[in-house]
């Protein structure tokens, strides 16, 4: 059975953003790069499936430039068998990414298309959603627990507002992962060695033919509203005094 | 042109997540109209027709809608699509699971999250788990919203009724089939996203044992519990109390953060909550510097003090 991991380079997730002075976009010139969180968990999904013997390739896939090449060999060092980047400079919104992994998932037919339920940056939560509607595929979102029942069949366990949902999923299907599906592993240095000689095959993504518009623009990126700065209390009975008559929140 | 709201519901119940996104939507152009879909769910199309601002409820009853699976759901979404320019649904599980699949399968962009309305082509929403604010425009036929229910008001019922309009089924996709529901053991606790008071514990509460007092507290408030990734990671609670970047991102009337040193990943969660109280032994802890309220104090003492005095 083969799987394709999704994998989304992103600002470290414990770096500090910056907006641009401008207020066009965040910074991301100089700033550390990692994997999305949410994609490590997929590709350490897909891995674990293969050492179960229920996955037997993994290819990794992502979209963006020449610097993507960095992760997608974090994605080989973690276990992937090969890897892609479609290499373009252009920066597409969640629908124009789906259309793109469409046309990998024709051309190379999976049964599994894992992908992390969301990016930390966009935090739009749709990729795999639209990926698994514009292939006509099931879809198990948020998934906790992943099981492969035998060629044609999935069981998954959702990550629901309020509990757990259990869905029996027809294969090929899309699955994004939530944060308890598994804990990735560290990579070791032999396997940092070897994802060096593995293949990772760049594409232009002009050369997929795809016709890409997005009408969604971001006209502008500001700072949170920022909080008035607080104050200190002394004592339980005055934070209780404090939020029963001037927060009146109790 | 007119607006669609997708119902949130349990077949018995419109979920209040729904409300919020019928206000939101009023303050878009055009007449609101409300879909539910269920299964035997004729009382949640009566609840929904009482909403205000509701002009119209179309009502979608059959077996293959009974648990709100995306692959059905979202054809139904698109079959009815051309008759509206707005499209919305709540930013909860149900709705990010099913609009963004509807969305792709119409060819148009979805804007999700949004926290604000600025006109009816532009809309403010968090992105980097809300350390910035996105102002996004979009000139997509069909516009397709999720909303942050926390960000807009409950709308009211009314008395009168507005009009409940059968809707066929589209015919059946079935690519996934609902096993089981097992809601989360604290069922008498409300859900982490959707309470109006949030406890939180961290690292300073030591042991899993410890963060019984928590609970205890949480009950007297009606209240969520959740705790910081150093917690989740030394092994005191399981993650899906995550609150932070990675985890789950809250913003309730009250956020009370106890033994939390308040790390960026995890006061990206939290840090839109209306009121923030931090009780914590450090004086320099950075909580304190989003803390409405902070108190330097040993937990282990404060906390029961709290318990007794409420």
């Amino acid at each position: 059975m083969k799987c394709l991991v999704a994998i989304k380079q992103v600002i470290d997730p414990y770096v500090t953003i910056r907006i641009k002075a401008d207020n066009s976009a965040v910074e991301t010139n100089n700033v550390k790069m990692a994997m999305n969180p949410f994609d490590e968990i997929a590709i350490e999904e897909a891995v674990r499936q293969k050492e179960a013997g229920k996955i037997t390739e993994i290819i990794a896939i992502s979209i963006g430039t020449t610097a993507c090449q960095e992760t997608l060999r974090q994605a080989l060092a973690r276990g992937a068998d090969q890897a892609i980047l479609i290499e373009t400079n252009e920066q597409f919104g969640p629908l124009q990414i789906a259309k793109i992994l469409t046309k990998i998932a024709q051309q190379q037919n999976p049964q599994l298309f894992i992908l992390g339920k969301q990016a930390i940056d966009d935090d739009c939560n749709q990729t795999g959603q639209m990926l698994a509607g514009l292939l006509n595929w099931a879809q198990g979102t948020f998934v906790s627990e992943l099981e492969i029942d035998d060629s044609t069949k999935a069981t998954v366990v959702r990550e629901v507002d309020g509990g757990l949902e259990t869905l029996r999923l027809t294969l090929p299907a899309v699955i994004t992962t939530d944060l308890r599906l598994n804990e990735p592993r560290y990579i070791s240095l032999p396997n940092v060695m070897q994802a060096k000689r593995k293949t990772l095959q760049v594409i232009p993504l002009d050369d997929l033919g795809l016709n890409l518009c997005n009408n969604i623009k971001t006209l502008q990126v500001t700072p949170p509203h920022a909080r008035k700065s607080g104050v200190k209390v002394t004592s339980v009975p005055e934070l209780i005094d404090k939020l029963k008559n001037e927060a009146k929140v109790i | 042109m007119n607006i669609l709201v997708i119902a949130e519901h349990n077949n018995q119940n419109l979920h209040n997540s729904t409300q919020h996104t019928i206000s939101a939507s009023h303050e878009l152009p055009g007449a609101i109209h409300v879909l539910v879909a269920g299964y035997n769910c004729k009382t949640v199309a009566q609840q929904a027709a009482q909403q205000e601002h509701v002009k119209k409820v179309l009502y979608a009853d059959d077996v293959i809608y009974q648990h709100g699976l995306a692959e059905d759901l979202a054809q139904l979404i698109v079959t009815l699509a051309p008759d509206y320019a707005y499209i919305l649904a709540p930013a909860t599980t149900f709705g990010k699971n099913v609009l963004p699949r509807a969305a792709a399968l119409l060819d148009v962009g979805q804007i999700s999250d949004i926290i604000q309305i600025i006109n009816a082509e532009t809309f403010m929403r968090p992105i980097y788990a809300g350390n910035a604010l996105a102002t996004i425009t979009s000139n997509d036929p069909i516009k397709i919203i999720t909303v942050r229910p926390t960000a807009f008001p409950l709308c009211a019922a009314n008395n009168t009724s507005s009009e409940i309009q059968s809707t066929t089924a589209s015919k059946p996709i079935q690519l996934s089939e609902f096993i089981s529901l097992a809601a989360t053991p604290s069922g008498t606790r409300p859900d982490l996203s959707a309470a109006r008071v949030v406890i939180a514990g961290g690292r300073g509460l030591q042991t899993k044992e410890n963060f019984a007092l928590l609970e205890i507290l949480a009950n007297k408030l009606n209240a969520a519990l959740g705790a910081s990734r150093a917690a989740v990671d030394a092994g005191l609670v399981p993650n899906d109390l995550q609150i932070g970047q990675t985890g789950k991102v809250v913003a309730p009337e009250l956020y009370i953060a106890i033994g939390i040193s308040g790390a960026i990943q995890h006061m990206a969660g939290m840090k839109d909550s209306k009121v923030i109280v931090a009780i914590n032994s450090d004086p320099d802890a950075p909580i304190f510097q989003i803390a409405d309220y902070g108190l330097v104090a040993d937990l282990f003492v404060a906390v029961p003090e709290l318990i007794n005095a409420l």
